[in-house]
Parts: structure tokens; sequence; C-alpha cells
């Protein structure tokens, strides 16, 4: 049960975000990083799609990916709140996406090698994938960060909006203790460090301040998706992402 | 490719070289490297897949093609399955598939992978223009059309072309 928990959470993650970012589409500041983002989503995408059908192949109950998707209903969704917040502005969306790549990215290089095959194939092949977003999303928070007046502002203001989100990520729910536990996934501790060393690293070139002062105040930290307790915010998206399946049940193509 | 034919299965690998990929339309699914595995049993056959990118959409497309050619072709039942690992890389693309991708406009992967890393603002890695052949060429977008692409623009001749980066 932990380790179909486990992928649906996985799975979740990733198209809450991908959902997310494929609200740019059409909407990019200019058209290369609306195609930027868009393939991000797609790669998001992608990745759900994977670990929606290995936890149907878990599950063998006739469920499949699709099931997953667009029938269950909102207290089912395991997702952090971070993937499912609005956009926001550019630098709210790059901010996300760099904060979340960053922990994707470190999760992926322990799955990879974790006692899951299935888990571990599709994290090496995501990795790759994975890579190409830290480094452009980073790459864009320095540039807002480091850019303008303007610029910097919103990237603060940013993170002001979603720092208290983060917290959660490292915050392990029963089925990822578990996973932990058999040898699939690893300790959220040791990737919490990596994760902050990252955004320092970043932030400092980017010559954000936020972020000392957001650690120093230990703000509150929101919590609550990994069990199913989401933001207002998860009911609307679930309204568009699953109007189909929802009016017509059984609808294809 | 890591394949090895015999007589069952190089009726099959024939077939598969007239398979091609719906968005690079030049390329087949053995240019692109992406057939593992083939296993003929009587008129039973099972091709084995590995997609290029996690989302890309055309993998869906290469399936039904592939399904479509062999019962064509007088096989059943043809089974084709997805595999993950190893991850598909574009050291697998045939030589014959790059010079095909380069004359239909598209500058090929590079064979190192120089782009996988985490450094930022790197300097763009040197990619030759399909049109001119100069190497005076800048990146425009590390993403482009579709996931395996990225979008550069010549220096010399000016027109931008999409590099399939190497992955």
């Amino acid at each position: 049960m932990f380790l179909l928990n486990y992928t649906l959470y996985l799975a979740d993650n990733a198209l809450l975000l991908g959902h997310r970012n494929s609200e740019w589409c059409g909407h990019g500041p200019v058209l290369e990083q609306d195609i930027a983002i868009t393939n991000i989503s797609l790669d998001l995408i992608g990745q759900a799609r994977n670990f929606y059908q290995y936890a149907a192949l878990l599950k063998n109950d006739g469920s499949t990916e699709d099931t997953f998707a667009y029938t269950r209903d909102i207290r089912e969704f395991k997702n952090c709140l971070l993937t499912e917040l609005p956009n926001g502005d550019w630098g709210q969306t790059i901010l996300r996406q760099f904060l979340f790549s960053n922990y994707q990215y470190l999760l992926y290089e322990q799955l990879q090698h974790g006692h899951d095959q299935q888990l571990a194939a599709i994290a090496a092949k995501a990795l790759k994938e994975v890579t190409y977003h830290l480094r452009w999303s980073s790459e864009w928070v320095i540039r807002l960060g480091d850019g303008t007046e303007e610029s910097h502002r919103r990237m603060e203001q940013a993170i002001a909006e979603i720092w208290s989100y983060t917290g959660e990520l490292f915050i392990p729910a029963s089925y990822e203790l578990e996973a932990n536990a058999n040898g699939i996934a690893p300790d959220l501790k040791t990737l919490e460090v990596s994760w902050l060393q990252k955004v320092n690293e970043i932030f400092t070139a980017a010559s954000l301040s936020a972020f000392a002062k957001a650690t120093a105040d230990k703000v509150y930290m929101h919590k609550g998706g990994k069990q199913g307790n989401h933001t207002e915010y998860m009911g609307y998206i679930l309204a568009e992402l699953q109007f189909m399946q929802r009016a017509y049940p059984g609808a294809e193509w | 490719m890591l394949h090895t034919t015999d007589i069952a299965t190089q009726p099959v690998w024939t077939i598969l070289e007239n398979v091609m990929d719906p968005e690079v339309p030049v390329l087949s699914v053995l240019d692109l490297g992406i057939v593992r595995h083939v296993s003929v049993n009587g008129n039973e056959v099972e091709v084995v897949i590995t997609p290029t990118y996690t989302g890309c959409p055309a993998m869906d497309t290469i399936k039904a093609s592939i399904q479509m050619e062999l019962l064509a072709a007088g096989y059943s039942p043809v089974s084709v399955k997805q595999v993950l690992s190893p991850a598909w890389t574009t050291d697998w693309m045939s030589e014959e598939g790059k010079r095909k991708l380069k004359e239909y406009g598209i500058a090929p992967p590079n064979p190192k992978q120089q782009v996988c890393h985490q450094h930022l603002f790197v300097v763009d890695e040197a990619v030759q223009c399909p049109h001119c052949q100069s190497w005076h060429t800048r990146r425009i977008s590390e993403f482009g059309s579709t996931a395996c692409k990225a979008l550069y623009q010549c220096n010399d001749c000016k027109e931008p072309f999409d590099y399939f980066k190497c992955h």
C-alpha cells in the first residue's frame, strides 16, 4: 500500500505542476519562454503518466492512468501544496519551478538507485529532463533577481508569497517513511540540506535577500497536501482538469 | 544499436526501417535508436521500444504505426512494449539518421553529452548550421518546437534552425 501511495505522490506532484505550467501556453512573456515553460509542462505530464501507469499496475483492479488523473476526488490527491499554487506573475512561476525542480532533481538522483526497479527507471529517465528544468529556472531566478529594480522587487515578492509552502516538501508522510525504510526513497532530511544549499547559492547569485530573512524568522510552513488536505485552489484545478470525465464518464477521443 | 538480427527477425527489422517518426518524418524508428529488441515466434512478434523524452507525444503514434505495418505484413499478434531503462540517449541515433536530419534542415545532435550538466550561463555548445555549414551560430532558446530540439540561429546566413539536442 505504501508503494502505491508513494507512486501516486510522485505522480500527483508532476501532474499538478505540469497542469499549472500549461496555463502559460500562449501567455508567456516572450515566445521562446512560452515554449520553454510548456515544454517543461510536457515533461512533467509525461512523468505523471509513467508514475500513474505504474500505480495502475500496482493497484491491479482495472484502474488506468486516466482513472487516477480524472476520477479521483480532491482528498485522494497527494501532491505538495506548492505545486497547486496559482501561477502569479512570471517571477512567481519561475521561482516555484526553481524550488520544485531543485527538489525533484535531488529526489530523482536518489530514487534512480532505489530498490524499486520501475520507480528507479522512471526517475533515471526523467532526471535528464529535470536537469534542463533546474538549469533553466536557476538562470531565470538569477536574471530576474539580479535584473532591474522592478524584476528584483517582484522576485522578493514571489519569495514572500510562496516560501511558506516549501517546508512541506521535507516533512515525510507515512508512505515516504515506509518507502525510505524499504530502501526505495531517500531520506528527506539529507535532501533538505542539499536543497537549501542550492537555494542559497542561487539566491546569493540573484542578490535576493528575502531567503535569509525567511529562515531567520522561522516562518510558519503550510502542510497537508501529502495527506490530501489541499488549498482552496485545488478544487478549481480539478474542476477544469476533470470536467469531461465528470460530465461524460468514460468519454474517449 | 544494440540489436542482433537472425533469419526470423530480419524481415521485421526491414519493415521497421520504414516506420517514420511522425514529428521528424525523415527519421525511421531505427535511425532514432528507440527500438531496443525484436522477437519473433512463428507469426507472433514483439517489439520493445523506449521513449526519447518522458513526455514525447509521438510515442503513441509510433507504437500504432509499428503495429499497423507489422500486421499489414502478416504478423499476428503484434505487441509493442515500452521500456524506460536504460534511458534513451542521442548516442543511439544512427550516423545515417544524423545525415538525414541535417539534409532535412535540423542540426543533428553533437556526439558528446555536453548539455546535460548543471553549470549556469555556459557558452553555447558549438552547433553547425545545417543550411550554410557555418559554425558561427548561437542558441536562441534551449527549448524548441518539440521536447528533443533547441532553437538556434546562424550568425552568417541568419537562418534560424532547430538543433536536435544531445541528450
